[in-house]
């Protein structure tokens, strides 16, 4: 008898379970469809990295990007600043399941590398941002796990956590607030190796493209453990830029950097 | 000497506001330039007359670009100079771009002076032949001189073709007397020949197929014309050798296999002309440990093989070598990276140890040092000539 009620209690809890990552799954999804229709988009990027003694360094960016649907998106993004590696330029070609496709280009040399994404922790030009945290969000990198609605920033959210699927991600967890009307990200909590607290990386300045795309005018990240911080600032949004698939090639690439 | 150097230097900056009035109503030109002063100190008294040990220098290098139509067509200018304390052939001015670039879907045109890189090894570059080495310049060969070409790219679903016409020659610049990193006889670079007799205005023709798919990048490279590095023949007998510039044919393949963290890299090249067949090739890995400890520390593991065959006193002496190297990148705020590697001749007694290093320095400054040092050089290469060139550099460079 007492077998039975453990035996039930196994396939309830299993069930509310798989419903929690059915929920979570769909949010994440319908977060990816809410914006699906940008088609490319360009934008300006100032990096403003703060160390623990409050001492500040900006870097200036361009990016572009383009939306697949099949696959993940492909983007751009060139360095106009600090002035030593001013032309260095990066593109990517995310995958959904397999690792992204990525070309550096260094422009002392004009040499086209096609360099390892293996390195997904690691920092993004010394910032508190990962190169994972910065790449295009496609839903099959995780897992998903719905948590609880709250009210945050003044807005209702849906709070998730996601774990990555890539062994080589620099987290176990994150948890992400997903403001309810629009699947807009306003927080997200990123815990290490250990499973402690690392970063969190907040939303800020929303603007509304084309009645659709949320994008944010400012991003946060601050490393809890280090006290650093990294703020990016995204000035000039444009979409539905006319780009396509030669403005994502190598020659592309050597062009941009000059 | 120094004062047709500033000649023309003026008449590069005069090219650079040329460029400027172009673009009118068009974008907004972008100018930069980075202004280097570096010091030279060699370990050992030089081998030959009028040598020196120490050797400060100062370089110049303006750029402009102008975009305009939309980013459709543009001009690209960057200048050159260095002014060498002792080595006269070491002050010299050079355009190393000067081209003009018109896009469209899917190809792109460029005329005048540009630079091309081809190759995936980091050790030597074998396949890279459209610029001439601005040997004065740089130990390890990286620094280019500018080539005139028309050069058309194409790009198809099956890769990118790039074709070259190269109407005019380089021939490269050596050491002076008073320099170090040289023969004991002067090689001079009006003297050198083109062999058979021809002018620098012999037009050379190269192409290039390159393509990616999935993680295998590629290229495959043809070049007709005049052989960038000289031949020398009967070096053995210092008074009576001969060296020069050949006709070449040369086909280049080039492979990188990206997988993981592990990049495997080949390249091969083969040459021929009437004086001197070439057979070479370079291939090894790189791995790297990434963000070790989550202190965003990369240590990068470089091992490549050399091969030439060349055999005795050839322009490389890389010719049954292993290249190993560490890199260290520290992906911090100051960008800090150093490669700390050697070549080890594995059938003769030569050895190279090489230490770079860079760092930035507040927001617009960057120091770099750079040390080789020669071993137990074998008398049966050409590296014997240098065997007391060991040398440490120090650089500071502003960037504006």
């Amino acid at each position: 008898m007492k077998n039975v009620k453990n035996i039930i209690g196994l396939v309830l809890f299993g069930l509310t379970s798989s419903s929690f990552a059915q929920r979570g799954l769909e949010i994440a999804k319908s977060a990816i469809d809410y914006d699906e229709g940008f088609e490319s988009s360009t934008v300006k990027l100032t990096m403003i990295l703060t160390n623990r003694q409050g001492q500040e360094s900006k870097r200036f960016m361009r990016n572009r990007t383009l939306e697949l649907m099949e696959d993940g998106d492909k983007s751009l993004i060139v360095f106009d600043s600090p002035k030593d590696v001013a032309g260095t330029a990066t593109l990517t070609y995310t995958h959904k399941t397999s690792p992204d496709d990525q070309w550096l280009y260094l422009p002392a040399l004009k040499r086209v590398k096609r360099i390892s994404s293996d390195n997904k922790s690691g920092p993004f030009m010394g910032s508190e941002f990962a190169f994972e945290d910065l790449s295009s969000q496609e839903v099959e990198k995780y897992t998903y796990k719905f948590i609880k609605e709250e009210t945050i920033n003044g807005v209702s959210a849906l709070v998730v956590e996601r774990d990555p699927e890539d062994a080589k991600s620099g987290y176990t967890r994150q948890v992400v607030w997903y403001n309810k009307d629009n699947y807009r990200l306003e927080k997200i909590d990123f815990y290490d190796r250990r499973n402690s607290l690392l970063k969190t990386l907040t939303y800020s300045k929303y603007k509304v493209f084309h009645d659709k795309h949320w994008r944010a005018g400012e991003m946060t990240m601050t490393n809890h453990q280090t006290g650093k911080k990294t703020k990016l600032i995204f000035e000039g949004y444009a979409f539905k830029t006319g780009l396509d698939d030669a403005d994502f090639s190598q020659n592309s690439l050597r062009r941009a950097g000059n | 000497m120094i004062r047709k150097l500033f000649k023309n230097f003026f008449l590069l900056t005069a090219l650079l506001s040329a460029g400027t009035s172009f673009s009118q109503e068009k974008e907004k030109p972008e100018y930069s330039a980075e202004i280097e002063v570096d010091n030279l100190y060699f370990f050992e008294e030089g081998l030959y007359g009028g040598q020196h040990r120490n050797y400060l220098s100062f370089s110049i290098t303006p750029d402009v670009f102008i975009e305009w139509k939309d980013g459709k067509q543009s001009l690209k200018v960057t200048g050159f100079l260095r002014v060498d304390q002792f080595d006269k052939n070491r002050t010299h001015t050079d355009i190393r771009e000067l081209y003009w670039q018109t896009v469209s879907d899917n190809w792109e045109l460029s005329i005048g002076v540009k630079k091309i890189f081809w190759g995936v090894t980091e050790s030597v570059h074998l396949v890279d032949i459209i610029n001439q080495t601005d040997y004065v310049e740089s130990f390890d060969g990286e620094q280019k001189l500018g080539q005139t070409m028309v050069h058309w790219s194409y790009m198809a679903n099956f890769g990118t073709f790039d074709i070259f016409y190269l109407p005019y020659f380089r021939k490269a610049q050596f050491p002076g007397e008073q320099g170090r990193l040289r023969t004991p006889f002067l090689l001079k670079r009006d003297e050198i020949d083109i062999d058979p007799k021809s002018k620098e205005f012999y037009p050379s023709y190269a192409g290039r197929w390159s393509h990616y798919a999935g993680v295998f990048d590629f290229g495959v490279s043809y070049f007709h014309g005049i052989g960038r590095e000289p031949i020398f023949q009967n070096l053995d007998d210092l008074t009576n050798f001969s060296i020069s510039y050949p006709i070449i044919d040369q086909t280049g393949l080039d492979i990188q296999a990206t997988t993981g963290p592990i990049l495997w890299k080949f390249e091969t090249v083969i040459r021929k002309s009437a004086v001197q067949d070439l057979t070479a090739f370079a291939g090894g890995i790189e791995y790297t440990f990434g963000n070790i400890k989550n202190s965003g520390l990369d240590i990068g593991i470089v091992a490549e093989y050399l091969y030439d065959d060349r055999g005795k006193y050839a322009w490389s002496g890389l010719n049954n070598d292993l290249f190993s190297g560490v890199r260290f990148a520290f992906n911090d705020i100051s960008d800090t990276q150093f490669l700390i590697g050697g070549i080890v001749d594995l059938s003769r007694s030569t050895k190279l140890f090489s230490v770079e290093g860079s760092r930035r320095l507040g927001e617009s400054w960057k120091g770099t040092i750079e040390s080789r040092l020669l071993k137990t050089v074998s008398d049966e290469e050409f590296t014997y000539f240098l065997r007391g060139d060991s040398f440490l550099k120090f650089s500071l460079s502003k960037f504006l």
